[in-house]
């Protein structure tokens, strides 16, 4: 009967389910955010290219100098040139977010699978999880900070330990769905290994939730590292990150309002364009939400 | 025309924004009278539904659009009226069933405050009145202790008694019309027989007009006063039940019936003296709910099983949902573990097998799921499925994805499907594939999990056949489990019924499907819709032959 017949050969043979990067330009608002976010980066990275000067190079007799043609948006306390700073200290901010992001979802991801598919592992694991959860994530990067010395090092590692079990639980609970799903219970039966089944068909499962959460980890990653060194335990003052500029530029705020304005500006820019990447990959990549939009 | 409840004329419902979008629904006319219930029949995406839900304004926006014709309710248009309109004529003029109560009803609020809602938006009576008119409707849908019920919320309630509730919502104010969109697919054979007889005797009584959507030619044969045929949105042919089922004038419908297992079984197929490959000896499985305190509740799901599968032989496990046989055969293939008696496997037992010790068994006893769309991982090709197993015994990648070819080639689908994904595969074709998956491993033994049940019909029997010529050709045993009696009556040698986790009755499908000993199989007996109708000779059954 002509009802079973196979579907026509013109259909594309294509990977179903795997994330595409479409959205990105999915509307004029994401494509700001995309460009936004490209522009940064490509100028963080190029940042030996584009600075004008060096951004830790004192000079004193230049202090607190307004914007002119040699310095385009003036100096800082020390003489030092704000618009380099800005620049350089990009680097770090960005280094930081898309550094916690990938050492995070690597971590989490294994401590999700493995606990998701064990029980016995799993109420261990999620009790440490949720101990980690317990405590608040600046304190705690604080104390790591403390404890071992800044160093761009440290303060990742401190920024990704908090972050690890929102991850790890994100893991879990698609894995714990996924595992009652018959393709899983047929790999059971067909004699898969525990770690093929997980490799094959549990982790494919959660490709697209970690990038949503990934985009999420890193803007609150570049935030808490920008916090960390406002607050002074972060990264040593004399590198420039974001924070650091906001920090010292705070006592001479009333004279020099730019030393706070241009950081402030570009790591909400930051901030603002990755959130906004990471909504438009959750509609994109979820399809409840698209139905929700009545697409 | 006055009687005409509802009058759909020429419809036409289109997929997406622009009129000459494809067409969903093509250019039906249904007319459906007071006090009679029209059947519309036809195989998944034929169209049944949306049909339905154009009825009652509840396409989805955006996606789905009437484009063409006119549905009139007593008269009025229903294709342009107001939201606000619509809002008031459903459930006073219109209502509809769902096949689901359970995602059709609201968890977290007590049924009858959800059919008070009903009342409290449509009418002005006062809480006691209202309170009076609900504990009516539910006496009449013929709920047991309708003042515990009317406080109890969905979870508390049996399958049966939420569908009740739902008719009891869909009619609290009496309306004209009641869709009923596959009422009682999810429901078991007896709970079906009661349901069907209750919207037969409501129907009678309060002059509704009822729409019957179903893709059961069994509830068809029970229910129906008229039949409209539906395939592919468009209307195949219309008629009163009689004609329908004798003289059919459309090709489709004509195979469409044919496709009907029948519940007379096939014949017998000559004893043999091959050997055991499955037997399973007292088995047992008790659920035990861990608590922090001590014991906690157990529930027995399968109780001193026992039964035995000879080489090229099909036993039949049949009973309702909850009776313990998809416990019985998980335990068999060892997705879970049976907590009391044996398993052997070719003269080998294997419940007691750790899980590295029971691999190389494991190759020997394969398994086919109920649902073919969660079977398949959607992100792994479908040769590379069925490689999986061969792969992981051992053999090379180059032979296992040559041997998926060949496989593939044995259930009937084209050698290059290997390359595609399961998506592109309709429901039937994506049940071969994982037969054939299954077969990869050249196992002694097939376990089919209700294999058939999701189906329509014309592909239920083709994959039915299938597995007939693959026994032949293979001489492979099959564990057939299945709720639906007519499909354990064509493919079974033995059948096994099952009953709260207890084998109830056991023997040769011939002679307990047809002279049954005990009660329990009479009465499931008795419940198959449509037993008085042997549809592939489009014929009644001679009534000596069905009551025997």
């Amino acid at each position: 009967m002509s009802i079973d017949s196979l579907p026509e050969s013109s259909i594309p043979i294509t990977r179903p389910l795997r994330p595409r990067f479409g959205f990105l330009t999915s509307t004029p608002i994401i494509a700001a955010a995309t460009i936004c976010l490209a522009l940064i980066a490509l100028i963080t990275i190029l940042a030996p290219l584009i600075a004008p000067h060096d951004p830790v190079l004192l000079a004193p007799s230049q202090r607190l100098k307004p914007a002119s043609a040699q310095f385009l948006l003036g100096t800082d306390a020390f003489g030092r040139d704000l618009l380099s700073r800005v620049i350089y200290g990009g680097r770090v901010s960005l280094l930081i977010g898309i550094g916690s992001a990938a050492l995070s979802i690597a971590i989490g991801l294994a401590i999700g699978l493995v606990s998701g598919f064990f029980r016995l592992l799993d109420s261990v694991m999620m009790r440490v999880m949720d101990g980690l959860m317990a405590m608040p994530s600046i304190l705690l990067a604080i104390a790591v900070v403390s404890l071992s010395g800044a160093s761009i090092w440290t303060v990742l590692v401190a920024i990704t330990i908090p972050e690890i079990p929102r991850v790890a639980r994100l893991v879990r609970s698609v894995v714990l769905s996924a595992r009652e799903e018959p393709y899983v219970e047929a790999a059971i039966s067909v004699g898969s290994s525990l770690p093929k089944i997980m490799w094959r068909h549990l982790m494919p499962n959660t490709i697209a939730p970690l990038i949503v959460q990934g985009t999420y980890v890193c803007a609150s990653a570049i935030l808490t590292e920008a916090i960390l060194s406002f607050l002074g335990a972060g990264i040593s003052p004399e590198t420039p990150t974001w924070g650091n500029i906001m920090a010292e530029g705070r006592q001479f705020f009333q004279i020099k309002p730019s030393l706070i304005f241009w950081p402030g500006l570009l790591l909400s820019l930051a901030i603002l364009s990755i959130n906004l990447i990471g909504d438009a990959a959750r509609d994109a990549l979820d399809p409840r939400m698209k139905q929700r939009e009545g697409k | 025309m006055t009687n005409n409840v509802l009058d759909i004329n020429n419809l036409t419902v289109s997929i997406g924004k622009t009129p000459n979008g494809p067409k969903i629904i093509d250019g039906i006319s249904i007319q459906v009278r007071e006090r009679e219930t029209l059947c519309l029949v036809g195989e998944s995406g034929s169209g049944k539904s949306v049909t339905s839900l154009t009825v009652m304004g509840l396409l989805q926006k955006g996606s789905l659009r009437p484009t063409g014709g006119s549905v009139k309710l007593v008269g009025e248009e229903l294709l342009t009226a107001t939201d606000r309109r619509l809002r008031q004529l459903r459930a006073t003029q219109m209502a509809m069933i769902f096949q689901e109560p359970m995602t059709a009803l609201n968890p977290v609020v007590p049924v009858g405050r959800q059919i008070d809602e009903v009342l409290r938006a449509h009418t002005d009576l006062d809480a006691k009145a209202r309170r009076k008119r609900i504990l009516e409707m539910m006496e009449q849908v013929r709920l047991p202790q309708v003042e515990r019920i009317f406080a109890s919320y969905p979870h508390r309630l049996s399958g049966g008694q939420r569908q009740r509730i739902m008719i009891a919502m869909a009619l609290v104010l009496e309306p004209k019309l009641l869709i009923a969109d596959e009422p009682t697919t999810a429901l078991d054979v007896t709970t079906q027989k009661q349901i069907l007889t209750l919207i037969r005797d409501l129907q009678r009584d309060h002059g509704t007009a009822v729409l019957f959507i179903t893709h059961d030619m069994g509830v068809v044969a029970e229910i129906a006063d008229r039949v409209a045929v539906m395939r592919q949105g468009r209307l195949v042919e219309t008629g009163t039940l009689d004609n329908v089922l004798r003289n059919p004038t459309m090709e489709y419908t004509r195979n469409l019936l044919s496709s009907v297992p029948s519940l007379v079984p096939r014949p017998a197929r000559p004893e043999t003296k091959e050997p055991i490959v499955l037997e399973a000896n007292d088995l047992g499985k008790v659920y035990r709910e861990r608590t922090f305190f001590g014991q906690g509740r157990e529930v027995v799901a399968a109780d001193k099983v026992t039964l035995t599968l000879r080489k090229g032989r099909t036993l039949g496990i049949v009973g309702e949902s909850g009776s313990g046989k998809s416990t019985v055969a998980r335990c068999i293939v060892r997705l879970i573990d049976p907590t009391s008696g044996g398993v052997r496997l070719a003269g080998r037992e294997i419940s007691d097998l750790s899980r590295r010790l029971l691999q190389p068994h494991r190759q020997k006893i394969q398994i086919v799921f109920q649902d073919p769309y969660r079977s398949l991982n959607p992100r792994v090709s479908v040769g590379e499925s069925i490689a999986e197993g061969p792969i992981n015994y051992g053999v090379s990648r180059a032979d296992a994805l040559k041997r998926a070819r060949e496989l593939l080639e044995l259930v009937g689908l084209p050698a290059d499907a290997v390359s595609r994904y399961p998506h592109q595969f309709s429901g039937g074709q994506r049940q071969r594939i994982a037969i054939a998956r299954a077969l990869a491993l050249d196992p002694d033994v097939l376990v089919a999990d209700e294999a058939v049940s999701a189906l329509d019909v014309s592909v239920q029997a083709q994959v039915l056949e299938l597995l007939d010529e693959i026994q032949k050709r293979l001489g492979i045993a099959i564990l057939f489990i299945t709720h639906d009696l007519r499909v354990a009556a064509q493919i079974c040698d033995e059948v096994v019924v099952m009953q709260h986790g207890r084998v109830v009755e056991q023997g040769p499908a011939a002679e307990v499907l047809t002279h049954p000993k005990e009660a329990y199989t009479k009465s499931l007996l008795d419940a198959a819709p449509g037993r008085g109708w042997d549809f592939a000779n489009f014929r009644p059954v001679e009534s000596a032959a069905a009551t025997a």
